[in-house]
């Protein structure tokens, strides 16, 4: 390994990054860009939730007074729309972004300053939303803003603008992410990780990627007609200049259906990474629980319509979507019984990160078993808009998507910061979080069957509902203390917590054979790879780099890493890397600046942001002389 | 596929072994799971409990539902049951496992895999997918031959109720027990949900289309529903109140409905004309053509008022007339100042309109 050592000086000059202010806004390490997207994500988990504690204790009692209509209207609009695309999304783009580099044996993400700008956009659109609450406007029409509600006759105030535009803006960042996820993972992995062999993990990122590329845009459109409706006299959803709301309903719902999919597809990724480290075995069933991610992914475009089986469609539309609507939940029950029979074959240690695991898998279950009540056309027409429902996706989403991504924090927040979070808080904080959960949500279940509506800021008394809505109420603030005290574990372990070295669990996958945490170049050597489990099967790999002998490559220690084949992954190109870049944060400001000036009218500024957005892409491909990315 | 040596030590390095804190394997799983599935079922079971309960029927369309719901409950607590146990088993059994004996092929796995998941899982669902398709059709072809049409129209944030023979109400539909009526859906404005649980599905009142939804009660009762589409302000106090009456009655108070009230000239209907009541509410037989709000001809005989926000009594009445924002707080109704004795006369021609 001595031999390596003039190529890893040349790596540790070329990859560097000097910490301080310029670094920090021109960084375009995948590393640091994944801690951002989680650490920003969680911070909107907390808004969001704070957001429904403040609902919970309104909905404490019947007839309670504590927030008025407009107000709880507001929050929860925004509970919806800051936990899927300011919490969700972005905490699962984060863990991929940390995570997919290290785990397929390259050095950083297809395009880093494309990755730096998926972040910088997500941040100003978080942002640009919230900063509605400065002038008490919060969107107020629901996270699915339904037409004509949110037309500019029954919402005038800048409310459903913020919504709209925010959309649009997130939704650059969440297409320039996904775009470098699929490029990543199909041209960038590590020779002889061909795609049988890529870790389930990665599988369910390159889902969520394709997702959102088919996905948003029919929410993009939607938001635009909406503008041109709202602002500009277009008539896309009003009936009485022969609009069609309806029109609103299937193009948000096209979107929005994938959207549950793809926050789930990468949590169920991230159960079958720990699963097969904490049961010491191989995952039984790879290629079966591979092909349910993407018959996921495909089947999910099939469904949008058990959103609107009220809405009084034809019935042959409405058999065929309850058929895929039924049908989608096989491909999850193949991963829920592969994981079974791992664990059942296996050795299960349940240690925080697998407790987590098997937490997520009892409240998928039992969200997955209420999908079909749903999918079933006359009982959806019982229960749906009632809290039924809301049981039924808090299962599905906060059970299959927050639980794996606690379950993630546990697992690789010691490759992140280098030191283990402490095991007996981990449990408390799972167990405060199990238990509150279900005693918030369960009872929705019931209080849906008993007639509750969800979306109304007051209910009263009278109809079986008061008791109910306590047991939540509290049960929501058992939940948020369990997700207090894993925060604050983290915090705290990231100073005191006990040294993990490269591989505290034994994990079978890559980017447990960089260091804890991984040098800014990740791996001194970029690994051949002879198996599904490399870190298992080929003892050479470590954090010192596999040895030139076993396939390791350094790339002569430049700013470089390996192109390969899209199936067999052989190399076919190094490619060289961008360096440090102030264009993504500049291009975007510049672009907060045109959707500010849009929101506020502004068209001297807009047009100065604009010409500013322009200037910035032209400065982000200036050639520099050297191999710049496209 | 894997290492000689697995265990949960940290490998190489030499640092702390993160798991001599002792816990390797010994993770416990208290009865917490189970209690809650026990708590679940319990809780469950008292689903029927309640005025609005759709597992509480009491039409023909809420029974075929729950006839629905009952076996899919059945079939999803014995899947849940055995996938938890078998959780359950495999961590209990997993902790007096050798790492040695984790590693041992499975052969049986895949095929589980395929059995469990494909064959008797696609099995159940296509099973419940057909059955519920049978019953989406009998629900369907079992309103088709309606003699009664019934107009429901939406409004934020109230029902307007217009029945055939030209008697038009609000907030209360009354109809005959045992005989299945179409009601014509609609909307003034947003989108709204009509909803009345123990009688059947809903369906949205959707502007520029027209919906229709069969209703039928299975004996003389009141039976309470509201707005299930987010609306606004006021959703949460958008109420409605079916009430079933014996055949005859029905017709007598159909009939009575689409005349004025009993002929009453008091003071307070002069108030009602001369303020600005009359503006916006219609009281036929009256001065008083106002469309934008409820109809009031026969405002008397009904159990609430506010779309179901407060039951009716004069001093409820009278809180109304004078400040109904702070009842309803968006409501398009403003807040009115009266004279006590116009407010007095007002709320007396009012409980009087029968």
């Amino acid at each position: 390994m001595t031999t390596l050592a003039p190529d890893i000086e040349h790596l540790e000059e070329a990859w560097h990054e000097t910490p301080g202010l310029g670094s920090f806004l021109t960084t375009v390490d995948h590393k640091r860009i994944g801690k951002r997207y989680l650490y920003t994500g969680l911070i909107f988990l907390v808004i969001g939730g704070v957001e429904s504690l403040v609902m919970r204790i309104q909905l404490t009692h019947s007839n309670l007074h504590v927030l008025d209509p407009e107000t709880y209207n507001q929050l929860f609009s925004m509970h919806g729309v800051t936990m899927m695309f300011l919490f969700a999304t972005p905490v699962l783009s984060g863990f991929g972004n940390y995570l997919v580099p290290l785990m397929i044996g390259a050095r950083d993400m297809a395009f880093p300053r494309l990755n730096a700008f998926g972040y910088w956009v997500f941040l100003g659109a978080g942002l640009f939303f919230y900063s509605s609450f400065l002038v008490h406007r919060l969107p107020d029409a629901g996270w699915f803003n339904y037409t004509p509600l949110s037309d500019s006759v029954y919402s005038a105030g800048p409310n459903v603008d913020f919504y709209a535009l925010g959309l649009i803006f997130v939704g650059i960042s969440t297409t320039a992410g996904s775009i470098n996820f699929i490029v990543t993972i199909l041209k960038m992995r590590a020779p002889g990780m061909s795609l049988d062999r890529m870790p389930i993990f990665v599988w369910g990122e390159l889902a969520m990627a394709l997702t959102v590329v088919f996905a948003l845009p029919a929410l993009t459109l939607a938001n635009v007609l909406l503008e041109l409706e709202r602002r500009a006299g277009f008539h896309f959803f009003a009936p009485a200049s022969g609009g069609q709301p309806l029109l609103w309903q299937h193009l948000f719902w096209i979107f929005g259906h994938p959207e549950v999919y793809l926050v789930v597809l990468p949590a169920l990724g991230i159960a079958s990474a720990i699963i097969p480290t904490f049961c010491r075995r191989p995952m039984i069933g790879y290629t079966y629980i591979v092909l349910a991610e993407m018959a996921i992914a495909l089947i999910g475009f099939g469904v949008w319509v058990h959103h609107m089986f009220a809405t009084g469609l034809p019935a042959i539309g409405l058999g065929f979507i309850s058929l895929t609507s039924f049908l989608v939940v096989i491909p999850s029950g193949v991963q829920i019984f592969a994981w079974l029979a791992t664990m059942w074959a296996g050795k299960p240690v349940l240690r925080t990160p697998m407790l987590f695991v098997a937490g997520f898998i009892i409240l998928f279950v039992i969200g997955g078993l209420s999908g079909p009540m749903l999918a079933a056309v006359p009982l959806d027409q019982q229960v749906t808009d009632s809290y039924f429902v809301v049981a039924h996706f808090h299962y599905v989403l906060v059970g299959g998507a927050m639980f794996p991504i606690f379950a993630g924090i546990y697992y690789w927040a010691p490759k992140m910061t280098g030191r283990l979070l402490h095991e007996g808080w981990g449990k408390v904080s799972f167990w405060l979080m199990f238990v509150g959960f279900n005693l918030l949500f369960f009872p929705m279940h019931i209080l849906g069957l008993r007639g509750q509506p969800r979306r109304t800021y007051t209910y009263q008394a009278g109809h079986g509902w008061d008791f109910l809505n306590l047991l939540e109420t509290v049960g929501a603030f058992v939940l948020a203390v369990g997700i207090l005290v894993t925060f604050v574990n983290w915090v705290w372990s990231a100073k005191k917590g006990q040294p993990a070295g490269h591989d505290p669990w034994r994990g079978d996958t890559l980017e447990w054979a960089t260091t804890s945490p991984p040098a800014e170049y990740n791996f001194e050597a970029i690994p051949t790879v002879r198996s599904r489990e490399p870190m298992w099967d080929q003892p050479e790999l470590g954090p010192h780099g596999q040895p030139p002998e076993a396939g390791g490559r350094t790339l002569g220690g430049g700013h470089n890493t390996l192109g390969t084949s899209l199936l067999e992954a052989e190399p076919e190109v190094v490619a060289p890397m961008p360096h440090e870049s102030p264009w993504p944060l500049l291009l975007t400001l510049a672009l907060t600046g045109v959707f500010t000036g849009l929101l506020v009218r502004a068209w001297v500024f807009w047009a100065v942001a604009a010409v500013a957005a322009v200037v910035s892409v032209a400065g982000w491909f200036w050639p520099r002389g050297e191999t710049q990315e496209t | 596929m894997y290492p000689e040596t697995v265990g949960l030590e940290p490998a190489g390095d030499g640092k702390l072994d993160p798991v001599s804190t002792g816990r390797v394997g010994s993770g416990r799983w208290p009865a917490a799971p189970v209690v809650f599935v026990a708590v679940g079922v319990a809780l469950a079971a008292g689903g029927c409990t309640g005025d609005s309960s759709v597992v509480s029927p009491k039409g023909p369309a809420a029974h075929s539902v729950a006839g629905l719901w009952w076996p899919m409950l059945v079939v999803a607590t014995a899947v849940f049951t055995l996938v938890a146990g078998m959780l359950l088993l495999a961590a209990a059994r997993g902790r007096r496992k050798t790492e040695d004996q984790a590693k041992g092929g499975a052969p049986w796995g895949e095929p589980f895999i395929v059995i469990a998941g494909v064959v008797v899982s696609g099995a159940i669902l296509v099973g419940f997918f057909l059955f519920s398709l049978g019953r989406m059709r009998a629900l369907a072809e079992s309103g088709r031959n309606t003699k009664l049409t019934v107009s429901v129209i939406g409004h934020d944030w109230w029902w307007e109720v217009r029945y055939p023979n030209g008697a038009v109400s609000a907030n209360e539909i009354h109809i005959p027990a045992g005989v299945k009526v179409r009601l014509a859906l609609a909307t003034d404005d947003v989108i709204h949900s009509f909803w009345v649980p123990r009688l059947g599905p809903k369906t949205d009142m959707i502007p520029g289309q027209e919906n229709t939804l069969w209703l039928e009660a299975s004996e003389p009762g009141i039976y309470r529903g509201q707005c299930a589409e987010f609306c606004g302000l006021q959703h949460a106090n958008m109420i409605i109140r079916v009430v079933a009456d014996a055949p005859a009655d029905f017709d007598r108070w159909m009939a009575a409905q689409a005349h004025p009230a009993a002929p009453s000239d008091d003071a307070g209907r002069g108030v009602f004309e001369t303020q600005t009541c009359a503006g916006c509410h219609r009281i036929r037989g009256t001065a008083a053509q106002g469309t934008a709000g409820p109809d009031l001809t026969h405002f008397g005989g009904r159990a609430t008022l506010g779309a179901g926000v407060l039951p009716l009594s004069p001093e409820n009445l009278r809180r109304w007339i004078v400040d109904p924002q702070a009842i309803k707080p968006g409501a398009p109704m403003p807040p009115t100042t009266l004279a006590a004795d116009q407010l007095n006369a007002l709320v007396a021609y009012l409980e009087g309109l029968r």
